[in-house]
């Protein structure tokens, strides 16, 4: 998710203007089907079931953006994308929508001229260690030796905190997260970085979890969204307002199971009303029928159902809401208001 | 002498005694163990130590194959399972391979589908039969593996049938033109203007005739998406025709090389250095990234049509010199012959120097093909899912996560089945023509 993209910006910049402009909206309505460009697979963000349907949390964003435009959820085209061929295959029209765990960085969004429409997943480069190693905090970690991918920014930021810290380490470069697993449970490796979510993930697929730690630190800022090209700003709000149906839904308690039902009649909660369409006719002022939200959170749940279902607790990543909690919890996850 | 002597002994055999079988300890399996395998004290040693290291390879890896998790659903399930019937080292699970196998070979092909795939796969050997075993079937069979491209492409992409027929007629318009110019100039501008017939054809009128017949006849399949196409489905269509039209394209480069005429020489010199000097993988990044910014927006330019392109391109380079080595072991006196015979350019090349450069060539021809083959899986660096994209996917789901070497296995193991395969049936074409000379 943080290769590095020369490749990316030397094709992109300066000829995604020459796509951009053009009205998404209209090209997705007229096509009926949503290109929405995914990983080739992530545990728990996108992966193809064993009957070729996708699923997982940044999945979820696209089936929701397609409901909420087209009516329905499975009008999606999935678009499969690595690391290199991402930031091409929106610049040149190829999706309308990227929700592939892409990290929101100054250069991509002003140089790459793409528009992040949201966060919605805070990550954060950490670590793992055996327990047996003995080691509570990355400020132990002095001349360890560490598993990291080399070219990403996990790499950067590794050697970054290691020299603020004044510490030495001896990294054993590694080309996938696969080689990483492998090489980590050998002892190749003391420490094995790269984000926590992944880290999680990985870890939930040792034999032996429990021999396992994550440990507290988080080093890096890695916000995590879905972006569309610059200069649709319609097709943008559209895609950001989505996103963030699905957090004020998670915020009111409307959830997929509850959804028809408060959006049948007008509630005594404005804010629901508005939401769902029973009350003033938000849908419309972005072209979009006035139940769009209602659609959207049926697809998949709201944005807590999404990640209860996808990266949660009771799943085998078993990830822990923490930042991602909504603000009213302690967490960074919040939409304005539908007003 | 003899009677003499014979007067002296008591007994002369006058018949040959019958010829005794060897003894046991030199023929067999027990004289060929002694003579390469204990023919002295080091190499029993040898053996012995090498014996020792193999049965105890075997004895470490069998039990991880023959692990009983074939009904596994999730490593979880496997660990389960392993650790009932009480196998502490662990073992290989297999669950993967029967849940997805559809998958691995069919990528996300509709399961309702499946048996066109299957049907262009076996319709494949019987086109390929004519050509592979020439002596043994019947040469009305060519025209099958001549329609048998536009077949298969019809069966796996589905659509109308008038795309492939219209497709097939650009072929027939091109001949036309050629017997109509030919008549009034040479062959080579008449060849020329033929070309471009064909082109003009299939880039602007074809469309039309399409949409024309399929109004008046709506024969049509359901079609199917590239992007739905995966595994080993994926790999086959591309490694078939990259090396089904690597091979005579390659032909006319190594030709074109070792031509009298400047321009054709430096065209094919300048195409073959350009491609062999570049890395496929950046070829597939330009079919797949650089196309798609400089292309207008919308255009529908089929990827795996890209990606066949680029890779037949790439093949065709590399074929052309392995010919060409086949033509430059060719003695001068075999084209001297042809001239002295009186026959024109291409009829040496067609009776007298091809059939003995490619019969040299045999070998480095396979060793492309079988490259180019395995070459197919750098395609999933362009998000492509090929069997080894699949692997990543597949492990992308949650339940099999952490699952690497079964699925490797497998993948390789079908992989080996195809080069082998291969590969043995080189040796048996080279055995075939083998003349005694070279």
């Amino acid at each position: 998710m943080k290769k590095t993209v020369f490749l990316g910006a030397l094709t992109v910049a300066g000829l995604a203007a020459g796509v951009a402009g053009a009205a998404t909206l209209d090209d997705v309505k007229a096509r009926g089907k949503l290109n929405c460009g995914v990983t080739t697979g992530l545990v728990g963000f996108a992966a193809p079931d064993a009957n070729g349907e996708w699923t997982g949390f940044d999945v979820g964003v696209c089936r929701a953006v397609a409901a909420a435009v087209l009516g329905d959820p499975k009008a999606v085209e999935f678009v499969p994308t690595t690391g290199k061929t991402r930031f091409t295959a929106l610049a040149s029209g190829e999706v309308d929508l990227l929700a592939r765990n892409t990290t929101w960085t100054f250069s991509r969004d002003v140089d790459l001229k793409f528009t992040f429409v949201g966060v919605n997943y805070y990550d954060g480069q950490g670590f793992m260690i055996p327990k047996a190693l003995g080691v509570s905090s990355a400020k132990e970690l002095d001349g360890a030796t560490v598993c990291i991918q080399t070219g990403t920014t996990t790499e950067l930021n590794l050697a970054d905190y290691f020299r603020k810290n004044n510490m030495n380490y001896e990294p054993v470069p590694i080309e996938t997260n696969a080689e990483a697993q492998q090489q980590f449970l050998a002892g190749a490796c003391d420490v094995y970085t790269t984000d926590a979510s992944g880290l999680a993930a990985t870890r939930a697929t040792f034999e032996n979890p429990g021999d396992y730690v994550l440990l507290p630190e988080i080093i890096s800022k890695e916000p995590l969204g879905p972006l569309v090209r610059h200069g649709d700003d319609e097709w943008a709000d559209i895609t950001m307002w989505t996103l963030n149906a699905l957090i004020s839904a998670e915020e009111l308690g409307v959830t997929s199971a509850n959804a028809s039902d408060m959006g049948a009649e007008a509630g005594n909660n404005p804010e629901i009303n508005r939401l769902l369409g029973t009350e003033g006719s938000l849908g419309a002022m972005f072209g979009l029928s006035d139940d769009w939200a209602k659609n959207a959170i049926l697809a998949g749940g709201n944005y807590g159902e999404l990640f209860e279902k996808n990266i949660g607790e009771n799943t085998p990543i078993g990830l822990a809401r923490g930042l991602n909690a909504q603000w009213t919890e302690g967490g960074l996850i919040y939409s304005p208001p539908f007003r | 002498m003899a009677d003499t002597h014979a007067e002296t002994v008591l007994f002369v055999r006058d018949t040959m005694l019958p010829q005794q079988e060897p003894p046991l300890s030199t023929v067999g399996p027990v004289g060929w163990a002694r003579t390469n395998l204990f023919s002295g004290w080091l190499n029993t040693i040898i053996t012995i130590v090498a014996l020792l290291f193999v049965i105890n390879l075997i004895a470490h890896l069998l039990p991880w194959f023959i692990s009983g998790t074939w009904n596994a659903t999730s490593l979880n399930d496997c660990r389960e399972m392993m650790a009932a019937v009480g196998n502490e080292q662990g073992g290989a699970c297999w669950g993967v391979i029967r849940e997805r196998w559809p998958q691995l070979m069919f990528g996300f092909y509709p399961a309702e589908l499946y048996w066109r795939p299957v049907l262009v796969l076996v319709l494949l050997f019987v086109a390929l039969a004519p050509i592979l075993f020439a002596d043994r079937t019947p040469t009305r069979m060519l025209g099958f593996t001549a329609v048998f491209p536009f077949l298969g492409a019809w069966l796996l992409w589905g659509g109308t049938i008038w795309n492939p027929i219209t497709a097939l007629l650009g072929f027939v318009v091109g001949y036309v033109v050629f017997s109509l110019v030919s008549k009034v100039v040479n062959a080579g501008v008449s060849l020329f203007v033929a070309v471009v017939a064909s082109v003009i054809w299939w880039t602007t009128l074809a469309g039309y005739v399409v949409l024309g017949l399929s109004a008046i006849a709506p024969l049509a399949i359901a079609s199917v998406q590239s992007r739905e196409f995966g595994g080993f489905l994926l790999s086959i269509t591309i490694g078939v025709t990259a090396i089904m039209f690597s091979l005579p394209i390659g032909i006319l480069l190594a030709l074109g090389r070792r031509s009298h005429l400047p321009l054709v020489k430096a065209l094919c010199v300048g195409f073959i250095e350009f491609i062999r000097g570049v890395p496929l993988i950046t070829l597939l990044f330009v079919a797949s990234t650089l196309l798609n910014i400089f292309l207008p927006p919308g255009t529908n330019f089929d990827i795996i049509l890209r990606v066949m392109i680029m890779t037949t391109l790439f093949a065709s380079a590399y074929m052309a010199e392995v010919v060409r080595g086949g033509l430059a072991a060719l003695g001068k006196g075999q084209y001297e012959g042809a001239d002295s015979l009186g026959l024109d350019y291409w009829q040496a090349q067609r009776l007298i120097i091809m059939p003995q450069a490619l019969k040299i060539s045999i070998p480095g021809i396979v060793s492309t093909f079988i490259g180019v083959f395995k070459d197919t899986t750098l395609v999933s660096i362009i998000s492509m899912f090929d069997p080894l994209g699949l692997a990543n996917a597949i492990r992308a789901d949650a339940s099999w996560n952490g699952i690497y070497w079964e699925l490797f296995i497998f993948i390789g193991a079908i992989f080996f089945i195809f080069c082998f395969s291969m590969s043995r049936y080189s040796m048996y074409l080279e055995r075939k023509l083998q003349t005694g000379h070279r």
